[in-house]
This record gives structure tokens, C-alpha cells and sequence, in this order.
């Protein structure tokens, strides 16, 4: 029953994939687009700036920033 | 602002952040607007069983389909760019934030994702009704991403339903309901959305009126712009009405903007509201304001100097006066840090009471100069115009477009097919003029009140930011004209038969 269930929606989508004419386009773009965005920009140019520290250390650094900030405003200028 | 682009890196970030902003600002609308359309359409189709309404739909299907396609993740960029450029931001704000946009993200993207396949390739295979149901709930998929990612962005503009926890150094929140229904949401979702259903019905009746004028699909295309008359008439007037329910809000929220808005540097009672120029509607501004024709509304100077009442009777401070605050709670948080580190319960307990008291005027402490919160008028006053005199223009056009088709007249007006083509990019500036009322007028807050840029943002570089830049503008510019042209071929086709 399940089998048959799975199966159903398995062709449901392949038949919709084949049958589509503009979607194909579409869907190289999609792929192309998700690509640039996980593989390149997220890898390479968009890391967290806060990767690598635990909580502890994120709440650390973040609490010495706001506080320094406030008579530091070289980020400003 | 802006003005400055070349020397800042705060300014570079912000410049990204806008330019990913109203890109993506670009497709969003237009799946809004179409999913109702195209739903209509296809109700009508499910209670006639004409054929005729199927086709309908199912040619502004394949144009939400390609917009939905191109514009589809185009905001988890902005996503990125929190945990980067804006790293104290999104560790200040907590689960606040990421709780809307992780609910977006599951519920309302896969909801969306689930039924979007139901809707292209279940036209034959699965009944009228559930085909109809899977059609509503893309687009109410759609609307609840709108919802999610509104209520993140009102909490900016407004911040409610939540603690700040001195130990973690983050809001915390106490009060689901607060953020996800404070009154700055709802209506900010009201207006946003109602605002997409607009350019959706411009945009129909734009493409319509290109096929009249080519004088093809007759039927096809009247039929199309009575429906996307009617709903861009009834959004519109929504749009409206919570567009001055907005400005009532943004009066009580953020009055640094409104005065902006306003070009208003010296405030009073009895306040004219400019249209442009000398051209003054008298009292109107107070109206708006307070909803008394006799209202107090402060200008830029007042804000900046307080000692006006405030509507809760209590005197409004000076910037200088919130500033001393500021410094005193960020002073506080750096005691409390120390006294904790040295085990002193004391000190501690009379810091968080500082902190507790002082909180409001938090962001206050990161601000130099006065000035410096004031927002860029100029534009904060232009945005404005462009965006309440097209909204204005779209009511007349939806009346007049009902109107033409009630007489029978709607494929003899050449004229008016050329001015809903023109309409289409005025429907798209509108969009984004409302965006840069409601996000320049609020700087250099990036929370309102708690948080401005110089302290929201990651010590970076500048040179990657702008690197960043440049890449998302030809990514985001390459997406556009792809869009563009595969969405002009596919109206060039014309609907197939159903």
C-alpha cells in the first residue's frame, strides 16, 4: 500500500518534469542559481563571523564589542 | 547615507544589504499579487466548468511560475549577510529574529514548495477541487512567508515581547504573541501585501492591454483585466486605509521618521500636511499624526531637543539627555561583566538594575553626534510622495479600467492600453519607494532605539563588502534580464489552449 503510495508520487513527478517545456529553463537556472549561492558566495565570501567560537565565547566577544563601541568610534569615521 | 558610499564600510554594508533588498523586493510582490489572480481565475473556473477560465489561469500560472522560479531563495541571501556583515546585530536580537525566520523557512517555504508541484503538473491528475485547493495554498504559503519575514522586520521598527538577558548579551523572548501580533506587524502586513496584490493587478492589466493592442486574445485579455481591476481596486483602497493606520504608527513608534517624511524640522499643533512644494492640506498632518485636527506633532529640531509633551503626559527628553543614558546602561553592562567575572553579587544585582532601567535608551550610547539621527530627509520625503501619489494613481486607474469595462469600452481605448503598459514599472517603483520610506527613515537604527548601525555591524574589511557588492549586483542584474526574457517570450506565445 505504502509502496504503491510512493510509487504514485514518484510518477506524478517524473511525468510532471517530463512533460514540462519552459520549466526546464527554469529549472537549469534554479540550479544554477542555488550553485552560486551555497557553493560560492556561502563558502567563500559569506562564512558566520562568529564560526569557530562556542556560546560562551560568541556572548564574550559580542558583550566586549558593545561595550567598547561605545568609546570606540573608529567605526564611524 | 549613501551619499557617502566611497568611504564607509558601514555605508558598504547597508548599500549590499539595500541593493539584496530590493532585488529580491522585485519578484516577491508579483508572486503575491498573481497567486491571487491566478486563484480567482481558476475559481471561477472550478464553479462554471467553462474551459475559457482555465486557459486564463493557467497562462498567469506560467507567468508566476517563472517569476517564482527566478526570485525563489533570493532572500536567503540577506540571510547571509546577517550572520556576516552584521554579526553583533544578529547575536544582540537572539531567537527574537530567528524565530520568525526559521517558521518562514519550514512551515510556510515547504508549504509553498508542496502544493507549487500540485499546481504545474496536477492539472488532469488530481481533481478540480484539490487542484483548486493546492493553487490557494501556494499563494497562502506564499503570503505566510510575507507574514513571518514582516513580523521580523516590524520588530526592528518597533521591539516588543522581550527581555534583554545581560549574561548572554541577548534579547530574549518572553512574549510570542506580542512580536508576532504587534500591531506595527499586522499592519505592516496588511499594507506590504495588499500593496503586492496591486502590482500583480497592474501587471495584469498591463500584459492584457499589450495583447489588446496587438489585437490578439480579445476575450481573453478583457477577461483578464475586469478580475485584476477588481482585486487591484480592493487593494488598493486596503493599501490605503493601512497606510494611514502606518503613519499613525510610525507617528506614536518613530518620530524621527515621520518628521523626516515630512521635511518637518519645526513641529507644532495644527501641523498642514505638504503635498509638494507650498502646496499644504491644513491640519492634515496633525490629523494623521495624533488623529486630533489640534495634535502636537514634533519636527526633526524637537525631537532632537525634547521638552515637548509626549501623549502619555510625560516630557520627551533631549537626544543629549538619551545619549547620557545610553552611555550609562553600556557602562552598566560592562560593571556587570566585571562584577560577574569576580563572582560579586552585589555589584551585580545594582548593574542589572541600571541596565533594567536604562534599556530603552540602549542604542543611544553608541550615538556621537546628535545628528546623526536624523535620516536622510531628502529622500525619506521623496520616497514618501512617490509611493501615496502612485497609490493614489493606481485607485483612479483600477476605477477607471471597472468603469470602462462596465461601459463595454474597455478594447476601444488605445490610449489607456499604452498607459497600462507604462503602469507596470510605476507599480514596481511604488513597491520600493514604501520600502525606502520605511527602512532610510529609520536609521541609523538597525533596532529602534537599541541597536544602530556603527554597533550592528562585524569588523570587516570594506574591500570584501564591496567585492560582495558587485558580485550581487550582476548575479541579482543577470536574474532580472533572464526573467525578463523568458517571461517576454512566454507572454509573446499567448496562452495555449487548456
Amino acid at each position: 500500500m505504502i509502496k504503491r503510495q510512493i510509487l504514485r508520487v514518484w510518477t506524478f513527478y517524473r511525468d510532471g518534469f517530463r512533460s514540462m517545456t519552459i520549466g526546464r529553463t527554469l529549472w537549469v537556472l534554479i540550479l544554477i542559481k542555488l550553485f552560486i549561492m551555497f557553493f560560492i558566495l556561502k563558502l567563500f565570501f559569506f562564512p558566520s563571523f562568529l564560526k569557530g567560537k562556542s556560546p560562551e565565547e560568541k556572548q564574550d566577544y559580542v558583550g566586549m564589542e558593545l561595550v567598547n563601541r561605545s568609546v570606540d568610534n573608529s567605526l564611524t569615521k | 547615507m549613501l551619499a557617502s558610499i566611497d568611504t564607509s564600510m558601514i555605508d558598504w554594508s547597508r548599500a549590499q544589504f539595500a541593493l539584496t533588498a530590493m532585488y529580491h523586493w522585485l519578484f516577491v510582490p508579483l508572486t503575491l499579487g498573481l497567486a491571487v489572480i491566478m486563484g480567482l481565475m481558476e475559481t471561477l473556473f472550478v464553479i462554471s466548468g467553462n474551459e475559457f477560465w482555465k486557459r486564463t489561469a493557467k497562462f498567469w500560472m506560467k507567468l508566476f511560475g517563472i517569476n517564482f522560479a527566478v526570485g525563489v531563495a533570493t532572500g536567503l541571501i540577506l540571510e547571509f549577510q546577517f550572520g556576516t556583515n552584521w554579526s553583533n546585530y544578529s547575536w544582540f536580537v537572539g531567537d527574537i529574529f530567528g524565530a520568525p525566520l526559521a517558521i518562514e523557512g519550514i512551515v510556510a517555504f515547504f508549504m509553498e514548495a508542496t502544493f507549487v508541484a500540485v499546481m504545474f503538473f496536477g492539472w488532469n491528475k488530481v481533481s478540480k477541487k484539490f487542484h483548486l485547493a493546492s493553487t490557494w495554498l501556494t499563494g497562502l504559503g506564499a503570503t505566510f512567508s510575507a507574514w513571518w519575514i514582516l513580523v521580523a522586520n516590524s520588530w526592528m521598527q518597533y521591539p516588543v515581547g522581550m527581555a534583554f538577558n545581560p549574561d548572554t548579551v541577548r534579547n530574549e523572548m518572553v512574549d510570542f504573541v506580542a512580536v508576532a501580533f504587534s500591531p506595527v506587524a499586522v499592519t505592516k502586513f496588511f499594507h506590504t501585501v495588499l500593496s503586492s496584490w496591486m502590482l500583480g493587478a497592474v501587471f495584469v492589466i498591463g500584459v492584457s492591454a499589450w495583447f489588446l493592442l496587438r489585437k490578439r486574445e480579445k476575450e481573453f485579455a478583457i477577461a483578464s483585466m475586469k478580475v485584476a481591476a477588481v482585486v487591484g481596486l480592493f487593494a488598493s483602497l486596503v493599501t490605503a486605509m493601512t497606510g494611514d493606520k502606518s503613519a499613525y504608527q510610525v507617528a506614536q513608534c518613530q518620530p524621527m521618521k515621520l518628521a523626516a517624511m515630512e521635511a518637518l524640522y519645526d513641529g507644532g499643533t495644527r501641523e498642514p500636511l505638504t503635498v509638494v512644494g507650498d502646496i499644504k492640506i491644513p491640519l492634515m498632518l496633525s490629523y494623521l499624526a495624533t488623529h486630533d485636527f489640534d495634535g502636537y506633532v514634533p519636527g526633526i529640531n524637537n525631537i532632537l531637543l525634547g521638552g515637548y509633551a509626549l501623549p502619555d503626559s510625560t516630557k520627551a527628553l533631549s537626544v543629549v539627555e538619551k545619549m547620557k543614558n545610553g552611555k550609562k546602561v553600556i557602562a552598566a553592562l560592562a560593571d556587570y561583566r566585571e562584577a560577574k567575572q569576580e563572582g560579586d553579587q552585589v555589584a551585580m544585582e545594582a548593574a542589572r538594575q541600571v541596565i533594567d532601567e536604562n534599556m530603552k535608551y540602549f542604542g543611544y550610547g553608541y550615538i556621537d553626534d546628535p545628528n546623526d539621527l536624523v535620516p536622510n530627509v531628502w529622500l525619506s520625503f521623496w520616497a514618501f510622495r512617490v509611493m501615496v501619489g502612485l497609490g493614489m494613481y493606481f485607485i483612479a486607474f483600477f476605477a477607471l479600467i471597472l468603469f470602462l469595462a462596465w461601459k463595454r469600452k474597455l478594447s476601444k481605448v488605445n490610449w489607456l492600453h499604452y498607459v497600462a503598459l507604462a503602469s507596470i514599472p510605476l507599480a514596481y517603483l511604488a513597491g520600493q519607494a514604501g520600502w525606502i520610506v520605511a527602512e532610510v527613515g529609520r536609521q541609523p537604527w538597525t533596532i529602534q532605539d537599541l541597536l544602530p548601525v556603527n554597533a550592528a555591524i562585524s569588523r570587516l574589511e570594506t574591500g570584501s563588502v564591496q567585492t560582495t557588492f558587485f558580485i550581487f549586483l550582476i548575479l541579482f542584474t543577470v536574474l532580472l534580464i533572464a526573467e525578463i526574457g523568458i517571461m517576454l517570450k512566454a507572454i509573446q506565445k499567448g496562452p495555449e489552449e487548456a
